[in-house]
């Protein structure tokens, strides 16, 4: 074992000095973790003869941290969360990309453009993207499921059959959107009325639940299911007849984005880079690794068939989807009092 | 005899105990008795300015926006009974069912006793995660216990149990039943039989026997065990989580939403854990007095 390690040490440290040996530049990537293939990095690397190193996060806020802690100025790019690039831009941490550097901008969708968390992508460029809503299960239920009364008004065949996700923001989200007002209001009576709308809901929901979503609607435990749209193509891939619904009041979106560090040390790389991942070719990739969509025109020629066709990942042009939001300290303080409230 | 040997260093060989004790048993709780009188910051960590704030939380509600007058808050009451209520009734499970099962290990032969104590442990060298999830499977509607009772044609529809209070009480007491078992095993071993034997040759009856002189002699496994397994289940938020569904908040999960959810407020969830840790303190001290004075009883009356 110790000589297995040592050995694939020394393996590691060759082909790390002759990367180093041969390459014009370096490229430093802050990354989620498995959330890119290596092949991609490698025709990056062979493409423009850079050399590609990559460290690995697992959660927006420790990105965050990480970047606080110091690590500004080590890397070029990195892939945060829709609402973490607003909170990254807020602190200083990113740096802007002039309107005619992009060679390939004109390539991300038209939708994508002008984002509530970066508007007019003046700092990042779209990754991935998925939807939050919920899924029903078709034996239970055969009627129109449309609608987010599903969650919280249910007709009588789904009643005290509910999972619910264990995520704060996206529950407080869906509910507003059933209610038709806007996040993080600040309008008391509009705040009552969503603390009243969930206290009635509970009765009718059987858990809470996240890492279960999936796991509830392939067993049966529930006949409706809040969860992420790729979660729930797995749930099916997987035998439950359930169907992915997107309500007319509108579903939750997150979307991924590759943004430009500040102080970046190889600023041309990362812009090169960008581009790079704005090639359909290049994106659908990464979509066909992960199973989420791009943010890209024209990369459906790329995909997997069945990904391409997959009915959870392309939504109804009539329907519209909005991105969690990040409440101020008030609100967030009712927001938290009401899903206690909520849990008592 | 040997005591005088390490007399002079005798105090420094503790030092390794001290030190492990106060440095991960009283330094995290001052830790946390110091958080919980602090200001929180939003989206978690604490500035270092006092405040009772925590505590005012707890106990009084200032209406959803907080500027209504202060009145009792319900909220965390109810789900600190709830989860007292909870942990009362899976250690009395535990007892039921501890009880009977160390007296038969204790009256086994000598030989064959580690036997059986070792097949009391063998569940538990999987991880309680894994065990509690097996459990979900085993107890949901269209699992294998429903199945089976259905196909004997015991019952027509399934027995819901998954999502409810009942699918916890079992979760918490299969979690817990050996810290009941092995402690009272160890007292009942220790047990001298003659005396029931003198009991029963005094015409005691075997309800009696067992009253009077069985249980007043292993109480102490007794007591060790209840505590053993109230003081976990308190805080236990596995079993509410995967089997009752987490659709109301126990001690351990309003603890944990405090650090890790979105409300992130650090000197709250401090407060939750130390008004906790005072109520079984508390508890514990009872029982310790109560116990110091009957002894003293005794010793008058022998």
């Amino acid at each position: 074992m110790k000589r297995t390690l040592i050995t694939s040490a020394a393996a590691l440290a060759v082909a790390l000095t002759a990367g180093t040996a041969s390459a014009e530049g370096k490229l430093s990537i802050y990354h989620w973790f498995e959330y890119i293939p290596q092949e991609l990095l490698d025709k990056f690397a062979a493409e423009h003869d850079v050399e590609v190193s990559m460290d690995t996060y697992d959660s927006n806020e420790a990105l965050l941290a990480a970047l606080k802690a110091g690590k500004l100025g080590a890397y070029d790019v990195a892939v945060p969360g829709d609402y973490m690039v607003d909170i990254l831009n807020a602190e200083g941490m990113l740096d802007t990309i002039a309107e005619d550097e992009l060679a390939n901008r004109g390539n991300i969708a038209d939708e994508w453009l002008n984002v509530p968390f970066d508007d007019g992508r003046k700092h990042s460029i779209p990754y991935q993207w998925g939807s939050t809503s919920f899924s029903v299960n078709r034996d239970a239920y055969a009627g129109d499921i449309s609608t987010t009364d599903i969650l919280f008004n249910p007709p009588s065949e789904l009643a005290g059959k509910i999972n619910m996700l264990d995520s704060q923001g996206e529950v407080m989200l869906m509910a507003s959107l059933h209610l038709g007002i806007p996040q993080c209001s600040t309008d008391r009576d509009q705040l009552k009325a969503l603390d009243e709308m969930l206290q009635g809901a509970k009765g009718n929901w059987a858990s809470f639940g996240s890492d279960v979503a999936k796991d509830v609607l392939v067993s049966g435990d529930a006949s409706v299911g809040m969860i992420w749209n790729g979660f729930s193509a797995k749930a099916r891939a997987e035998g439950a007849n359930i169907e992915y619904a997107y309500p007319k009041q509108g579903y939750i979106v997150w979307m991924d984005n590759v943004v430009l560090l500040k102080d970046a040390p190889n600023r041309d790389n990362a812009i090169k880079f960008m581009d790079f991942l704005l090639e359909p070719e290049n994106i659908a990739a990464v979509s066909n690794f992960a199973q989420y969509s791009s943010g890209v025109k024209g990369d459906k020629e790329f995909l997997d068939p069945e990904l391409a066709e997959m009915p959870e990942s392309n939504p109804p042009a009539d329907v519209t989807g909005a991105f969690v939001m990040t409440c101020d300290q008030a609100t967030q303080e009712v927001y938290d009092q009401i899903w206690t409230r909520l849990r008592k | 005899m040997a005591s005088g040997t390490f007399t002079p260093v005798r105090k420094w060989l503790l030092l390794p105990t001290w030190v492990t004790i106060g440095f991960f048993l009283l330094l995290p709780i001052l830790l946390v008795v110091v958080y919980s009188f602090l200001t929180k910051e939003f989206r978690g960590g604490v500035d270092w300015t006092f405040s009772l704030d925590a505590y005012d939380q707890f106990m009084f509600d200032r209406g959803l926006f907080g500027d209504e007058a202060p009145s009792i808050e319900w909220t965390y009451i109810t789900i600190f009974f709830r989860s007292i209520v909870q942990a009362l009734i899976a250690t009395l499970f535990c007892l039921i069912i501890g009880f009977p099962t160390a007296y038969f290990i204790a009256t086994r032969p000598a030989s064959s006793r580690s036997i059986w104590v070792f097949l009391i442990t063998v569940p538990y060298w999987v991880n309680l995660l894994i065990r509690t999830v097996s459990m979900k499977f085993l107890i949901r509607d269209n699992g294998p216990m429903n199945q089976g009772l259905m196909a004997l044609g015991l019952i027509d529809t399934p027995i819901h149990l998954i999502n409810t209070n009942i699918a916890v009480q079992l979760g918490l007491f299969y979690s817990y039943l050996p810290f009941m078992v092995l402690p009272i095993y160890a007292s009942v071993e220790r047990y001298n039989f003659a005396l029931s034997e003198a009991a029963a040759d005094l015409y005691a009856s075997r309800w009696t026997i067992l009253r009077e002189v069985l249980i007043p002699s292993v109480k102490p496994g007794i007591i060790a065990g209840c505590i053993l397994v109230f003081v976990p289940s308190l805080g236990a938020f596995l079993a509410p989580d995967l089997l009752g569904g987490a659709k109301t908040f126990m001690i351990g999960s309003l603890i944990e939403e405090q650090f890790k959810g979105t409300a992130g407020n650090w000197p709250f969830g401090a407060a939750c854990a130390v008004i906790l840790l005072t109520l079984v303190l508390m508890a514990l001290t009872l029982y310790a007095r109560a116990q110091s004075k009957e002894r003293a009883q005794e010793q008058r009356a022998g």
